[in-house]
């Protein structure tokens, strides 16, 4: 899929969001480059989900530029932004499934929108999406409230995967989900990462999913953003960045990759 | 590149070899979808399938060559995998990993065949009773807890029921007076151009007196109040079932109908006779400046005329229902708010259902109140 012309896929300069007097980021600078996973933290109402709101233009800035895949999105013409959007997808925090679809329908959604196919490629294309991010092949008839919320997370995972896009946006995806069924996800991200190149943009408050997926962590502490690796951040000076990787269950977290790492079988996470 | 699929014969009889060239993406799919099933597949031989000139793939592409490896090996070939590039192996081992997964055919709705037809008009019969004695339940749990407050009448939340009196009645004057009166303007017009007819102008003062005090002011009021007050307890309460507040009351202590129920019940039981006084009261206002504007008939004369076209029972029969219609609106908003189950789509759902069945229960309601008046003679 790629076709490594640019380094970074998405750049973001300078970037002002406010709601009325409240302002959230304040010059907010980023820049990712193709093929990582970046994760994005900070403390409750530092703005993270805003940005991923921001950058997929749900949200408009206040000031700054956003470049997606080389396009300035802030410019970008009605053409241009259709483009961009089969080239992303995004997994809302509870999957944002369409209530009135069943699973399988949710997933033909993107596709039907963009490609013309014949109902029985579409279908079985569908029913490979479904067995990719795990679900069980009887889930495609089921109806989103028919679902409990780890699956509901997968569900929209296929959705967002439905056109193999280029980005793929989480916003919190292992919030909500049981310490096994977030350990399968990270692992589900990190290998359709590696089968599809995916550019990952993960908003997270999960402390073991950035220790586990993340080549970068971008931290959002008073309105600005410090991108770095996480053993940089480890011996960053700032209060809160400190308290948050150095506190109780930074701590934790911090063993159990380690643990991970030395081959302690006890710490693999289970996978299917 | 223009994706490609080809099926090579060599000098051997029984070895083919299957090149796949270009990009295999899900936006090339369809195409490469009708080339697939269009190539006479071999059997029993042994297949290369060529990857070298693969260009570019994802996961629709790497279903398709699955699918066509799959289909190899079902017409008894065997199959060689040669020269995919390192960087796309992740990925078709990724899909092949997950299994293979056959688009099973959706089901024939059952409901589109005539046995499925019957069978759908019994559900729904079945239904509708099963919902009727739910509501009895619901009107049951109600009463007792009204029964239990009448001793404890200290219990009662007097500023939740003004509160909600504000809300269904005191906001609700401006749209429902209104309507009224537009109203009251119609049937003063409509009624005046027949009874002109006969030199009978007047007795549009007894249409317009009978009418809207007997029947359309309070009818009219009650619709309004089921789109307007009916709905927004069904939402209420729906979004509190699906935030999970009501099931927070209950671990507290709190009962959620004393609490929620009986508020929005007795404080729509106690306005809306108020409201159709008033909705009575710009009908004829409107029915008054209409004769004036358009018989001729002055105020003096259309007072003088109305009272006697009115009986003392008249205004009295418009105002004794509205408390049972109130009864009504409050009832099934409340009782289909606890039907929500926990996701926001059923909330909409709900409270469309709500209304409509308000508005029916209502109707026959008034429906019923003729008979009875009529066996009264009144």
């Amino acid at each position: 899929m790629t076709d490594g012309s640019e380094e970074f896929v998405i750049r973001v300069h300078g970037l002002v969001t406010r709601f009325g007097e409240h302002i959230v980021h304040n010059g907010v600078d980023l820049e990712v480059r193709r093929g990582e996973i970046i994760g994005i933290v900070g403390g409750s109402g530092t703005g993270k989900s805003v940005l991923l709101r921001t950058i997929v233009g749900l949200n408009r800035p206040a000031a700054g530029t956003i470049e997606v895949l080389g396009h300035d999105m802030l410019t970008a013409s009605e053409d241009e932004w259709r483009a961009i959007e089969r080239r992303w997808g995004v997994l809302f925090q509870d999957g944002a499934l369409f209530s009135a679809l069943t699973v399988a329908q949710n997933i033909e959604v993107p596709i039907r929108e963009f490609c013309r196919m014949p109902d029985r490629l579409l279908s079985e294309i569908t029913a490979c999406k479904i067995a990719l991010v795990g679900l069980p092949a009887d889930a495609a008839d089921k109806l989103p409230s028919q679902l409990s919320g780890g699956m509901r997370k997968r569900a929209g995972l296929a959705r967002a995967l439905a056109l193999d896009p280029e980005i793929l946006f989480l916003d919190e995806p292992t919030s909500g989900l049981d310490p096994i069924g977030a350990a399968e996800f990270d692992q589900l991200i990190r290998d359709l990462k590696s089968s599809m190149g995916l550019t990952v943009f993960l908003v997270t408050h999960d402390l073991d999913s950035l220790y586990a997926i993340c080549d970068r962590v971008a931290v959002l502490v008073d309105g600005k953003i410090r991108v770095d690796t996480l053993a940089a951040h480890l011996r960053d000076g700032h209060p809160w960045i400190h308290s948050y990787f150095h506190g109780p269950r930074g701590r934790a977290a911090q063993a159990a990759e380690a643990r991970r790492e030395a081959g302690d079988p006890m710490q693999v996470p289970a996978y299917r | 590149m223009a994706p490609a699929a080809t099926l090579l014969s060599t000098d051997e009889s029984d070895v083919f070899v299957l090149r796949a060239d270009g990009d295999w993406l899900v936006a090339t799919a369809a195409e490469l979808d009708r080339t697939l099933d269009a190539l006479a597949l071999p059997h029993d031989a042994r297949v290369t399938v060529d990857l070298g000139h693969l260009e570019r793939l994802d996961t629709a592409g790497a279903w398709l060559l699955l699918r066509t490896e799959q289909a190899l090996a079902a017409l008894g070939n065997s199959v060689v995998v040669a020269n995919l590039r390192p960087n796309l192996k992740p990925l078709l081992d990724h899909v092949r990993q997950t299994g293979h997964h056959v688009a099973h055919p959706h089901p024939r709705p059952m409901h589109y065949t005539f046995v499925g037809f019957i069978a759908r008009i019994g559900e729904i019969t079945l239904l509708l009773l099963h919902r009727g004695y739910r509501i009895l339940g619901f009107t049951g749990i109600v009463s007792a807890t009204i029964a239990r407050l009448l001793r404890h009448p200290r219990r009662l939340r007097w500023t939740a029921i003004v509160a909600q009196m504000e809300r269904t009645g005191l906001d609700a004057m401006p749209i429902t007076g209104l309507l009224s009166f537009l109203i009251g303007i119609v049937i003063a017009y409509q009624g005046g151009d027949q009874l002109r007819q006969f030199g009978a102008e007047i007795y549009n003062v007894n249409l317009l007196g009978v009418g809207i005090l007997r029947e359309i002011g309070v009818l009219m009021m009650a619709i309004v109040i089921a789109g307007r007050s009916g709905s927004a307890f069904t939402a209420e309460l729906g979004t509190m079932i699906v935030t999970e507040e009501i099931d927070a009351m209950h671990t507290l202590g709190l009962d959620p109908i004393e609490i929620l129920v009986l508020p929005r019940l007795l404080g729509l039981v106690l306005t809306l006779p108020l409201l159709v006084f008033f909705v009575d009261f710009t009908g004829l206002l409107g029915g008054a400046l209409m004769c004036r504007a358009a018989l001729g008939i002055t105020i003096p004369e259309f007072l003088r005329q109305l009272q006697y076209a009115v009986g003392n029972w008249t205004l009295w029969i418009g105002v004794i229902k509205a408390p049972f219609f109130a009864a009504i609106i409050a009832m099934v908003g409340c009782y289909e708010g606890f039907n929500v189950s926990r996701s926001a789509e059923s909330v909409g759902r709900l409270t469309t259902q709500s209304v409509v069945e308000t508005i029916f229960l209502v109707i026959v309601a008034d429906a019923a109140f003729s008979v009875v008046f009529s066996a009264l003679g009144i």
